[in-house]
């Protein structure tokens, strides 16, 4: 397991240097880590070779192509790139579960929450699971530790801004910050992020999610109500964001925004490196168009244009996560 | 109260003339019953022999702080009459998931040598306690004269033990299991609660996630007329809440359930209107899942509120800063980073009463996405802000991203009366962000101005120099948590040689050693517990410390069998009990 990993770690460094650059990290925990966190946590949870290779290949289950996918994770986004295009034009043509996600049962509640390695899931506990946490965690910890006390070194010459090491160290400390279990697992279930209910226009016939784009200065809103089906959404959102997509697609030397067509935006939106996913109503993030468009109405809480390498490890679909809970 | 020494007693007792001055067992025992708090307790209990039997048999409230440093039966041996029992468990990190579960700290060996040695037992008062459905079944058939439980981070029960609880306690006047870990079977304990039962005085099921009958709650509100405390779960809608309300205006605390969009609710002025019948509110919660637009409902009670828990509430600082206008007396304000340092800066310039302030992370482990120039909580500079509006200030638990030393000079030079300063820097072992330097003269000021200072949390880079400070000048603290700080076996002795009140001292991932642990060999047993784990000590150290120290126990919890020689993590406890009988094989008492 440890090559890929290493191997991931440093190519998504990389990103996440790239990322900071054009985002706004003004707080010391930027935001440019939290995929990378995100990301090393997952993979850490899952543990599993298959999740993290198989994802964006439709329908393809040949080994070669796994091991492929997963070495160029951080080198080449580009080749991980065509399978997210792929998987998002089939959810704008209605065709769900072409992903073919692995995603072990038990993922999803590690995903996306809050204290990955240690919260403890239901009174329950988990014995087994607790004790082997603990000892990845005194692991962790001693790493954390080491790499914490090395890490101020450089931090103080650099005022504390580069905390690429830091943050991903610091997520994988049992019991740190010191936040109580029980918090932890209210904060966990009750999505806090809700001013898109507390302006009240949840029940009067419109649905106002935020929809935020990785690298997007800003963020916009859309009433999801006003759109009947997942095609119109996409046209949508291409046409809110296509002038952070061309910024972005500056370096593939498309030419500026006068004579660009419709279908070149959305030619352009599924030839990036982006993916469409959604939080739903638990916490955890969803790539868009797996569940009907109703389902998807009623469970999604806000939208996230995200780059597609980021975009691993994403929670199964909703319809496994609804079969795992029944 | 004027103790009289044994000496002067004795004296007395043996000359003739002097003897109407001893009181007989009697009277002295009236008097004692005035004698509340258990710390005043213990020392009555030393004066002399008589005046020990005078106070085990007047005493009716027992606190133990830790439930393994005495036995069950020695409590009933000695307390005849207790009627309230106040037990403690596990240690305080179990909160944090660094011990593992299935520790100990059960209840129900107690419930047993209870039953028969007290069997008018009113009150239990539980803290980190394991409690199963069957020992709460047990304590409702046991005590027929059962009045109060309280379950504070308790685990191990079910919705199925408080169903026990509601049926069987027909003299029930507390029922609180606030932040225990409970197995949510679904709401229908609540309606075990008979049709006769009136008796409540205070509830509090805000923790539970199942719905709860919404007309058994409604009723038993209206029943039960001297209801002051009513803590409501998240289900419980806007208009639900107006309908208690109405049915009890008596009410003094209130934790709502969901604030947020409610069809059912007619309209604002008709929340408005039960909120401001309601005169003696002075504490608010809840508040889950706020939709502002409903939150001027609550501006009647604001006035005289002294306690507000927004902590599970995500409100910006305009929001809350709204709110706060119409709290003047506010003493205890609990609230959520998302109202950030504007939103501390409101704080300081409504409540100027403020003696308690608690800033929790919404998101500590940055799992969300940043959006632009939100989500960064709060900071010094928020921090500061309080310290100047808000001079009273004595009580403070505040997590941030970043501080400088300068900024808590500041604080505790506008507040030097902290009695409780508990301040976590989220990223670990963070130096001063301006100059990175470590966060030593921090700690350091706090220390030397806030002589009352009796509880210290320190966090960021911290060398041992912090804890020279600490040794130096807090001479009056008593409890000390330490994480990820330090520099040598050093910090952790000037802790133990300067600070003589120390009575819990927690520990973990800190270089230090079995030279730090048995420096402290004198000190242990004036403690109540010392908790050490992931720092440098060695089986052979600890082994050391429990042959040296016979009457303490200590424990190492060995949860894997790699290491052999280091002891991951170590209790260490004094107590009259001897060893636990009741250890999981994980702990060893050495």
């Amino acid at each position: 397991m440890s090559p890929p990993l290493e191997h991931d770690y440093i190519g998504l460094s990389e990103i996440s240097t790239m990322e900071s650059s054009d985002k706004f990290s003004s707080s010391a925990s930027s935001s440019a880590t939290v995929a990378e966190d995100a990301d090393d946590r997952r993979r850490q949870a899952l543990n599993l070779k298959e999740t993290e290779l198989r994802l964006g290949l439709p329908g393809s289950e040949s080994p070669d192509r796994k091991e492929k996918v997963g070495l160029t994770l951080g080198l080449l986004p580009k080749s991980f790139v065509s399978g997210a295009k792929r998987g998002f034009s089939d959810a704008i043509d209605g065709r769900a579960g072409e992903w073919g996600f692995a995603g072990g049962a038990g993922s999803e509640g590690e995903l996306g929450k809050g204290g990955v390695s240690f919260s403890p899931r239901g009174e329950g506990g988990a014995g087994g699971q607790h004790s082997g946490q603990g000892s990845a965690g005194k692991d962790a910890v001693a790493k954390a530790a080491g790499q914490e006390k090395k890490a101020p070194a450089p931090a103080q010459a650099s005022g504390g801004s580069d905390r690429g090491i830091a943050p991903a160290a610091k997520a994988q400390v049992v019991g740190w910050p010191p936040i109580r279990s029980y918090r932890k697992n209210t904060m966990a279930t009750n999505p806090l992020k809700n001013k898109e209910d507390a302006e009240g226009k949840h029940g009067f016939g419109c649905l106002y999610v935020k929809v935020s784009m990785d690298g997007a200065p800003y963020l916009r809103k859309v009433d999801l109500k006003t759109y009947n089906n997942y095609k119109e959404l996409s046209s949508a959102l291409e046409k809110m964001f296509s002038c952070f997509t061309i910024g972005q697609c500056g370096s593939h030397g498309i030419p500026g925004r006068d004579g660009l067509s419709e279908s070149r935006l959305m030619d352009l939106l599924n030839g990036s490196e982006f993916v469409l996913t959604y939080e739903d109503k638990d916490g955890d993030w969803m790539l868009v168009g797996d569940v009907p468009w109703e389902m998807f109405t009623d469970s999604c809480r806000r939208l996230r244009i995200m780059k597609g390498s980021d975009a691993i490890g994403l929670a199964p679909t909703a319809m496994e996560k609804c079969k795992n809970r029944s | 109260m004027a103790i009289k020494k044994k000496k002067e007693l004795d004296t007395e007792e043996k000359s003739p003339e002097n003897r109407i001055l001893s009181f007989p067992d009697e009277v002295l025992e009236r008097v004692l019953i005035f004698v509340k708090c258990h710390k005043d307790r213990s020392a009555v209990s030393l004066v002399c022999r008589d005046w020990y039997n005078a106070e085990r048999w007047s005493r009716t409230h027992v606190f133990i702080g830790n439930c393994y440093s005495v036995s069950p039966e020695m409590v009933a041996r000695r307390f005849p009459n207790i009627r309230s029992v106040t037990l403690k468990g596990k240690p305080r990190f179990y909160d944090f998931n660094l011990v593992p579960p299935n520790w100990g700290a059960d209840l129900h060996p107690w419930l047993v040598v209870f039953a028969s040695a007290y069997p008018f037992l009113e009150e239990f008062r539980l803290k980190r306690m394991t409690v199963t459905d069957e020992s709460l079944d047990f304590l409702a058939r046991s005590f027929p004269e059962f009045k109060a439980l309280s379950l504070v981070s308790c685990d191990g029960f079910s919705t199925d033990g408080l169903a026990s609880i509601a049926t069987y306690c027909r003299n029930l006047t507390e029922l609180d299991i606030q932040e225990s870990g409970i197995d949510d079977l679904g709401g229908s304990w609540l309606s075990c609660f008979p049709d006769s039962f009136t008796s409540l005085e205070a509830l509090n099921f805000a923790n539970l996630h199942s719905e709860v009958n919404f007309d058994a709650l409604e009723r038993l509100v209206a029943r039960c007329k001297s209801l002051k405390v009513l803590k409501v779960n998240k289900h419980v809608t806007l208009e639900q809440i107006r309908r208690l309300l109405v049915r009890s205006p008596q009410l003094t605390e209130l934790g709502t359930g969901s604030f947020s969009q409610d069809q059912k609710l007619r309209s604002d002025a008709d929340l408005e209107s039960a909120f401001s019948n309601c005169k003696n509110f002075n504490t608010l919660s809840g508040l889950w899942e706020v939709s502002s637009v409903y939150l001027p409902a609550l501006y009647p009670v604001c006035a005289n509120l002294t306690f507000l828990n927004l902590s599970y509430t995500a409100l910006q600082s305009t929001e809350l800063a709204k709110l706060l206008q119409n709290c003047p007396l506010l003493r205890r304000l609990w609230v959520l980073d998302t109202v950030e340092d504007k939103g501390l800066e409101a704080v300081a310039s409504s409540c100027h009463l403020l003696e308690e302030l608690r800033v929790f992370p919404a998101d500590p482990f940055d799992q969300e996405v940043i959006m632009e120039g939100g989500g960064s909580g709060v900071t010094e500079s928020g921090f500061v802000a309080v310290s100047e509006g808000c001079p009273n200030l004595h009580y403070v638990l505040y997590f941030c991203r970043q501080m400088t030393n300068a900024a808590v000079a500041t604080v505790v030079r506008n507040c030097p009366n902290f009695t409780h300063f508990r301040l976590c820097i989220m990223n670990m072992c963070q130096p001063d962000y301006l100059t990175n330097e470590p966060m030593d003269e921090a700690f350091g000021s706090v220390v030397k101005t806030c002589s009352k200072l009796q509880r210290l949390a320190v966090s960021g880079l911290l060398t041992d120099r912090a804890f020279e400070y600490i040794g130096t000048y807090a001479k009056n603290l008593e409890t000390l948590s330490v994480a990820f700080a330090g520099s040598s076996d050093r910090g952790m002795q000037c802790v133990l040689e300067g600070c003589p009140k120390l009575r819990k001292l927690e520990i973990r991932d800190c270089p230090f050693g079995n030279a730090a642990l048995l420096s402290g060999l004198e000190r242990y047993e004036s403690m109540r517990s010392l908790w050490m784990s992931a720092c440098n000590l060695t089986m052979n150290g600890c082994q050391l410390l429990a042959r040296k120290m016979p009457r303490l126990n200590v424990e190492v919890i060995k949860e894997d069998e790699s290491d052999d020689m280091h002891a991951e993590k170590v209790y260490v406890y004094r107590s009259v009990a001897g060893p636990r009988r009741d250890a999981p094989p994980f702990v060893l008492t050495l």
